[in-house]
């Protein structure tokens, strides 16, 4: 038995600030297309089914999970992904406090979880704390307990990150 | 002991090794790989429980001439994953299939979307035998479906005169406790690459905690020689034991499909197959029954400890044997006796999960504390400090407590940086009078042994190597994996403090058994505090090369170091040092008895809960958690922090919300939509106190930490969630739904059904 024969189409939008194209099958995930199609696999499938957040990307500036995007719906649209925070190879402020701060472990939720934080403080430049539980709630994180990850977002609110904060509470010598 | 060494770079918050690819998307985990020509693989699984295989047909509509197939008759070599025992899980189900989701067929095709039909058309007829799913199911005997007896492995541990001691006892205290399944559900899924060819043999790289597992699984599988078999592990996302010995069973499907299909395949499980196939935590059942004097102290301890271990053995006997010794907690019992079984189910293999055994008993012995308090009538506080062990002290195993121990300072500090006291004379004077939430707190104390059990790491015996090049730049040469931990980070600190340089200085070497030695896996607890100790000497042993030749002297500066290795370089080629694991001198264990040094070293800990219960809703949340834990020295206090806070962050959800739903065998809630675990929303305010206590098997003092926090969460909640709403539950997962089915009973009189119970081992 042969597949039945797929239509493509072409779909153009603007990748992290690059015009991109793909001549892929409509309904085809949002996901593959930038993994497949696009290479970029800072994009992580977690659970393909929209519970886990590590396939999330920016759709025109909306957080959304690639997973459950077809690669039609972008169309059109401008994507930011993981790759496209840093600018010129510095990387951005919330890079930055989840490096510094512990705020990724194993590294596979923090695409998608940097996305949800940048995503989250675009539309709120000053959340608080049950905001930022809120904001990263769609992402599921299993290392780090999220407390580091809430104190990055934190962190990325205000400049500059005091040495200082990077310990955790003090520490008994004995 | 000794005195904590000052350090430069140890105790420093250092930065993540690998974090800069992490933050950035350019870290390569295993399904970011692509090869030339690469195919994709998938399994064909059993459907039913227990059974014999009469028939494997491939249906109609397919093509199946597009299509690689695999069976167990194309395995070159045994048809097994041997790990502890011998001829146990298949690697391919041939003639009898022991629990459903076990592997029969492999299929590969280039274009991964045809997989799923593929799938599906193949047809497995099966002639059903009696399948037994729980503890109780399997003990009875009735269908025998291990052995025997169904018993996987059985220890029994003995230390006094259990029998005589009843009859001193002012109270007998009888309980049993019960712990569920949970998933592992590290974030990134199962997945393996592997490639053929007859010049190099077969190539493996994935997302694993132990390449020389794996290597050492397929050697046996494709009756090959060490050097054919090459296995390099991939960036791994997330692992918590859940990648200890399965990702060998996916090693060798992927490679024999390569094998047969003469191109890699990539073989990456969704999140359901992941779910429903691969390991989860052991279920338990524990049974207390101790006798204590009016005062609160232990005279005796009766220890019965059940684990569902699955189809196959796989890790089981060591997991049991974590949980025996760990079964007696921090205490001292100068008469207890743990009886304890791995119990065969018709269940997938049973296998890793942080804590290894441990979470379990010590989810039993912490409830059941709080029953001897309340049984004695003084605080869960005070029935611990009592009886915590002490400098000299025995436990179970008859191991003296060597190193200093401060588990009363511990307590004092726990309860002092939650306010315990005042919190709990608070909660009680609302609880009295509010009707909706009741808040409460709760405390667990515990330790965990850091590495291999007993005579483990005498077996493991553990190689490092470490290379400097001629500007002095060094190459860490482990086995030991990174998948979030911080072992890059840690190791890095390590060579770094040692030869006085920076951690820039430093890279650690891919893990690929082409290029490594085998410094054992990366299980136990035992990275830090065994290879992070190895890697040390390995420093020093390079700077005593350098000393030989009289390029460097005792002390001495890092541009002098690096012009050593230049030096050396020059004149005599390739410089590289290693360091193989020394047993202690003064560690002793018995195998066969079940008695002496079971660990190296102990961490410690005190952890405390604040929950609060709706009474409307019968939901239990648990809003503060307060970690005082005692772990050697802290090498990296921002990765350490992290580890204890995600250790609690699964703890909570082992308690609260993770509950795996069988049916006949099989995961059937096996998906992140009905598996829940929590998000930034549902964990508690976390906060982490370390006390250091260097000891003398680790590196600059440390012990190993990374499964503790796991311990001790579950227990420390349901004893908060008892002061709060006044019902002793004794069985998690927790869930709303179990709450209101206490809660709509009548009021129970306290303890009644413990006090002087009959219940419990006889």
């Amino acid at each position: 038995m042969s597949a039945a024969k797929i239509q493509l189409s072409e779909i153009r939008f603007k990748v992290n600030g690059v015009e991109r194209s793909a001549t892929v099958p409509p309904m085809k995930r949002l996901l593959d297309v930038l993994r497949e199609d696009l290479a970029l696999t800072g994009v992580k499938e977690g659970c393909g089914e929209g519970e886990c957040g590590s396939c999330s990307v920016l759709l025109d500036g909306v957080l959304v999970n690639s997973c459950l995007v077809p690669a039609l719906q972008a169309s059109g649209c401008e994507v930011l992904t993981v790759e496209g925070l840093a600018t010129n190879g510095a990387l951005a402020h919330i890079q930055r406090t989840f490096l510094e701060l512990g705020g990724t472990q194993c590294g596979i939720c923090t695409p998608g979880m940097m996305l949800a934080a940048e995503s989250l403080l675009r539309k709120n430049p000053h959340p608080d704390l049950d905001a930022i539980r809120e904001g990263l709630a769609g992402n599921l994180c299993r290392c780090t307990g999220y407390m580091r990850i809430i104190d990055a977002v934190k962190h990325a609110i205000e400049e500059p990150i005091l040495t200082a904060d990077l310990a955790p509470e003090e520490t008994v010598h004995k | 002991m000794r005195d904590a060494t000052p350090t430069r770079i140890v105790g420093t918050p250092a930065l993540r090794k690998e974090g800069f690819g992490k933050v950035t998307g350019g870290a390569r985990y295993i399904d970011d790989i692509v090869l030339l020509g690469m195919w994709h693989g998938a399994t064909v699984r059993s459907s039913i429980a227990r059974g014999a295989i009469k028939d494997i047909r491939f249906g109609a509509g397919i093509n199946w001439d597009e299509f690689v197939i695999v069976t167990a008759k194309d395995i070159p070599g045994a048809n097994c994953i041997p790990l502890i025992v011998d001829n146990d899980q298949p690697v391919l189900a041939d003639a009898r299939v022991n629990h459903p989701e076990e592997p029969v067929v492999l299929l590969a095709h280039p274009d991964k979307a045809r997989l799923h039909e593929a799938v599906e058309a193949v047809e497995i007829d099966y002639d059903p035998l009696p399948a037994v799913f729980t503890i109780e199911e399997s003990e009875r005997q009735q269908t025998i479906v291990w052995g025997e007896d169904n018993v996987i492995k059985r220890f029994l541990v003995e230390k006094g005169d259990v029998d005589s001691a009843w009859q001193h006892a002012a109270h007998i205290v009888s309980g049993e406790y019960r712990t569920g399944a949970q998933e592992q559900l590290y974030i990134e899924n199962n997945g393996v690459i592997a490639e053929w060819s007859d010049a190099d043999g077969l190539i493996i790289r994935g997302s694993m905690q132990c390449p020389y597992y794996v290597h050492k699984a397929l050697l046996r599988v494709f009756d090959l020689p060490a050097e054919k078999v090459r296995v390099i592990q991939a960036e791994t996302g997330g692992a918590f034991g859940g990648k200890e010995d399965y990702p060998s069973l996916i090693a060798a499907h992927a490679g024999l499909l390569a094998l047969k299909a003469g191109r890699p395949v990539k073989i990456i499980y969704d999140r359901e197959e992941d779910l429903a196939a691969t390991t989860k935590r052991h279920p338990s059942r524990t049974r207390y029954r101790t006798a204590v004097d009016k005062d609160g102290h232990l005279l005796a301890m009766d220890i019965q400890v059940d684990l569902d271990g699955g189809a196959y053995a796989t890790v089981s006997p060591t997991v049991l044997s974590r949980a025996t010794i760990h079964s007696a907690g921090p205490y001292l019992c100068e008469n207890i006796r743990v009886r304890s079984h791995a119990w065969a189910t018709n269940v997938p293999p049973h296998g890793a999960f942080r804590g290894f055994g441990s979470p379990q008993t010590i989810f039993g012995i912490e409830r059941h504390m709080d029953q001897i308090a309340k049984a004695v009538g003084i605080s869960p506080e005070e029935v611990r400090r009592r009886n915590f062990l002490a400098q000299g002290n025995a436990t179970a195993t008859g191991q003296l407590i060597r190193d200093p121990i401060d588990l009363r300072g511990m307590m004092d500090r726990a309860l002092k940086v939650s306010d315990y006291h005042a919190k709990r004379a608070r909660f009680a004077r609302e609880n009295a009078t509010s009707s909706a939430i009741k808040h409460g707190m709760g405390i667990a104390s515990f330790m965990h042994g850091a590495g291999f059990t007993g005579s483990g790491e005498r077996y493991l015996n553990s190689l490092v190597g470490l290379e400097a090049d001629a500007s002095g730049h060094l190459t860490v040469l482990v086995s030991s994996t990174e998948f979030g931990q911080g072992t890059n980070t840690m190791l890095s600190q390590v060579v770094a403090e040692a030869l006085g340089l920076s951690c820039e200085d430093v890279s650690i070497a891919q893990p690929d058994t082409n290029r490594v030695p085998n410094s054992g896996p990366t299980v136990a607890s035992r990275t830090t505090m065994i290879v992070g100790r190895l890697v040390h000497d390995a420093a020093l042993a390079l700077a005593g090369i350098l000393r030989e030749k009289n390029l460097l002297s005792e002390e001495f500066s890092a541009d002098e170091f690096r012009a050593a290795c230049a030096a050396y370089t020059a004149q005599f080629g390739a410089l590289r040092s290693e360091a193989r694991y020394q047993p202690p001198k003064d560690i002793f264990w018995d195998d066969a008895k079940y008695q002496g040094d079971a660990y190296p070293a102990f961490a410690w800990a005190v952890y405390v809960a604040e929950v609060a219960v709706d009474t409307r809703t019968y939901a239990a949340e648990v809003v503060n958690f307060y970690t005082v834990q005692e772990v050697g020295r802290v090498m990296n206090p921002v990765l350490a922090a992290g580890q204890i806070e995600g250790g609690v962050a699964q703890g909570v959800g082992y308690a609260l919300y993770e509950k795996v739903v069988w049916k006949d065998g099989r995961m059937s809630n096996n998906q992140m939509t009905n598996y829940i675990i929590p998000t930034a929303a549902d964990v508690p305010n976390i906060e982490v106190y370390f006390e250091e206590m260097p000891c003398e098997h680790g590196p600059y003092g440390a012990k190993g930490l990374g499964e503790l926090p796991h311990d001790g969460p579950a227990p420390a909640i349901l004893n908060a969630i008892q002061d709060a709403a006044g019902i002793s539950f004794t069985s998690i997962p927790l869930l709303p739904e179990d709450i209101f089915l206490r809660m709509a009973e009548a009021p129970e009189p306290e303890c009644l059904e413990i006090v002087g119970s009959a219940k419990g081992p006889q």
